[in-house]
């Protein structure tokens, strides 16, 4: 099908919304009526057609709106996008991986020619049509890495590996759930974890960078992790926080279901050929609280998940203070009936609302 | 002098040992105000190594000069920042040759910065020795305007730059050698709690 880009934003007015079909597609992250960490990877080697797992890089409705937000972003504050001297070849992989998949998975919307190491770039959602000389830096706007970011939807995380550690050592993060890249940069995988609550005692992070450090070249892996975010805001960063916090104290009854989003990490891994490094690209999906109630399983499952969330998930996922109004509104599309297993909505089978 | 036990923390968070001699042929120390006790312990176990040893200190008020002074150290240069160091501390660093011991005693702060100027003349964080002496107060970075708070004491504290009222969390950018300070009334403007003492 060809998309058709929405003309939205992601501040200020908050003009974003999903049409039906990004309803349907998105990624509920609950396979179950309830939440607690794990280490669920699974092989990124495609899903159900028309699914966020279809492509290698889902390319959706929002595409050229958050690239304009990306854009804003750097504007005001550049490192948010930064690459330490070592990383610059893994930049190039990155830009391989991505103008290869894309060009590929939606030949309609990007092509590359290759002449050798003179490409061609075309990327026609964006209007960009450049022709450069691969590896060559002088041949590019920006960095490898910071040139096809601004083209990518979600966050890229650059993982460079060396003594069976990960090290986050390059990075575009601009829709990131409250995380510094500017600090973090240079941390080991344990180290940038270090503020998540309960999982290193669960030794969640000791299997996740033992899975992460065998990535295989052509075996891409996949997870899904979630948060909750007030507004369409893809720029959740801790550099802002002291603007945007404020936004979460503006719920009331009558907006949550409009206003409260159930924010998703489509998070994927893949190996890069030259540099061994490990592309960790995050990618955001927003769905406001009342498009999640028309899928009649997601509103039973969604109040039990929120509702039986251990206390410091909650706070540290920063939605403590707003649950019982977001359980009072969760509540009325709770019917108790039970729900079938799996994260898809299964319209077809599962009942409407008995109320 | 007894040292200060800091609690079990996050991952980020430093955590410092104990001074010991190593073998090389060149030994770099440097150290503030308390941390020249960490190098008197140090010349104990071994005081041989001070004939290839150069110690830069920065006394902080302290009267520790004299005694260090008696270790015979090869080069002794007192510092009166950490700053007015720094230039004599890369130079040290790039001119060093293989085998250079690296030992960092005193302030969170100044060991911090001290590591980060040997990490980026290219020795490993893991094989710097540091040791935890004197006051407990922190480098702190605003994660908003990114200005640096040195010896910071109170949580929450004001940010010196933008004048935020910032929340002391332990999470640490060796990096930046400093720890990341937060805006505590961003969801209650205003409500501000009344700073109490780190560690109290």
């Amino acid at each position: 099908m060809t998309i058709q880009f929405n003309n939205e934003t992601f501040r200020d007015d908050y003009s974003f919304s999903n049409s039906d079909w990004a309803i349907k597609r998105f990624p509920f992250p609950f396979h179950e009526d309830s939440y607690m960490y794990s280490v669920n990877m699974e092989q990124h080697r495609g899903g159900p057609a028309g699914s966020v797992y279809e492509k290698r890089f889902d390319v959706d409705e929002h595409y050229v709106a958050e690239m304009r937000d990306r854009a804003l972003v750097l504007a005001d504050d550049p490192l948010r996008c930064q690459s330490l001297p070592h990383m610059t070849l893994a930049g190039w992989d990155l830009l391989e991986l991505i103008m290869v998949s894309k060009s590929e998975d939606y030949p309609d919307l990007f092509e590359l020619h290759r002449d050798g190491n003179r490409w061609r770039w075309v990327n026609k959602p964006m209007g960009i049509d450049d022709t450069f000389t691969f590896l060559d830096e002088t041949t590019l706007p920006y960095g490898p890495m910071e040139y096809i970011t601004r083209q990518a939807q979600g966050d890229f995380c650059v993982l460079d590996q060396r003594d069976d550690m990960l090290w986050m050592d390059a990075g575009m993060v601009t829709t990131q759930a409250d995380w510094s890249l500017d600090f973090d940069i240079g941390m080991n995988f344990f180290e940038w974890h270090a503020p998540v609550p309960l999982a290193h005692e669960m030794g969640i992070f000791q299997r996740a960078l033992k899975f992460l450090l065998n990535i295989q070249q052509g075996s891409p892996a996949r997870r899904l992790n979630w948060t909750m975010t007030v507004n369409p805001l893809l720029d959740t960063s801790p550099e802002n926080y002291h603007k945007w916090g404020i936004q979460k104290t503006s719920l009331t009854p009558e907006n949550l279901g409009a206003k409260q989003h159930l924010r998703v990490e489509l998070q994927t891994f893949f190996r890069l050929p030259r540099s061994n490094a490990l592309v960790f690209p995050i990618r955001c999906y927003l769905c406001s609280f009342q498009d999640l109630m028309t899928m009649p399983k997601w509103g039973r499952r969604l109040h039990r998940v929120v509702r039986d969330l251990p206390e410091e998930l909650a706070t540290y996922k920063g939605f403590i203070d707003n649950r019982p109004m977001m359980l009072d509104y969760l509540s009325q599309y709770d019917d108790g009936l039970s729900t079938s297993r799996g994260i898809w909505p299964d319209l077809e089978t599962e009942p409407p609302l008995q109320r | 002098m007894s040292k200060f036990q800091f609690p079990q923390s996050i991952k980020s968070r430093p955590v410092y040992g104990t001074l010991a001699p190593q073998p090389g042929k060149a030994h770099l120390m440097i150290a503030d105000a308390e941390g020249a006790e960490a190098l008197l312990d140090l010349a104990e176990q071994d005081s041989t190594i001070m004939a290839q040893a150069h110690i830069i200190f920065i006394p902080k008020g302290t009267d520790f000069s004299d005694k260090l002074r008696a270790l015979s150290p090869a080069q002794f240069y007192e510092g009166p920042t950490y700053e007015a160091s720094i230039q004599r501390i890369r130079h040290v660093l790039e001119h060093a040759h293989q085998g250079l011991q690296v030992y960092l005693a005193g302030t969170e702060g100044l060991m911090g910065q001290a590591q980060n100027e040997a990490m980026q003349a290219g020795i490993p964080h893991t094989s710097i020795q540091t040791e935890h002496r004197g006051s407990v107060a922190r480098r702190m970075q605003c994660v908003h305007c990114k200005g640096i708070t040195e010896d910071v004491l109170f949580d929450p504290f004001v940010c010196s730059h933008c004048g935020l009222n910032l929340f002391v969390r332990d999470h640490y950018s060796r990096r930046l050698a400093a720890y990341q300070g937060v805006c505590i009334d961003a969801e209650d403007p205003g409500n501000i709690p009344d700073p109490v003492e780190l560690y109290s």
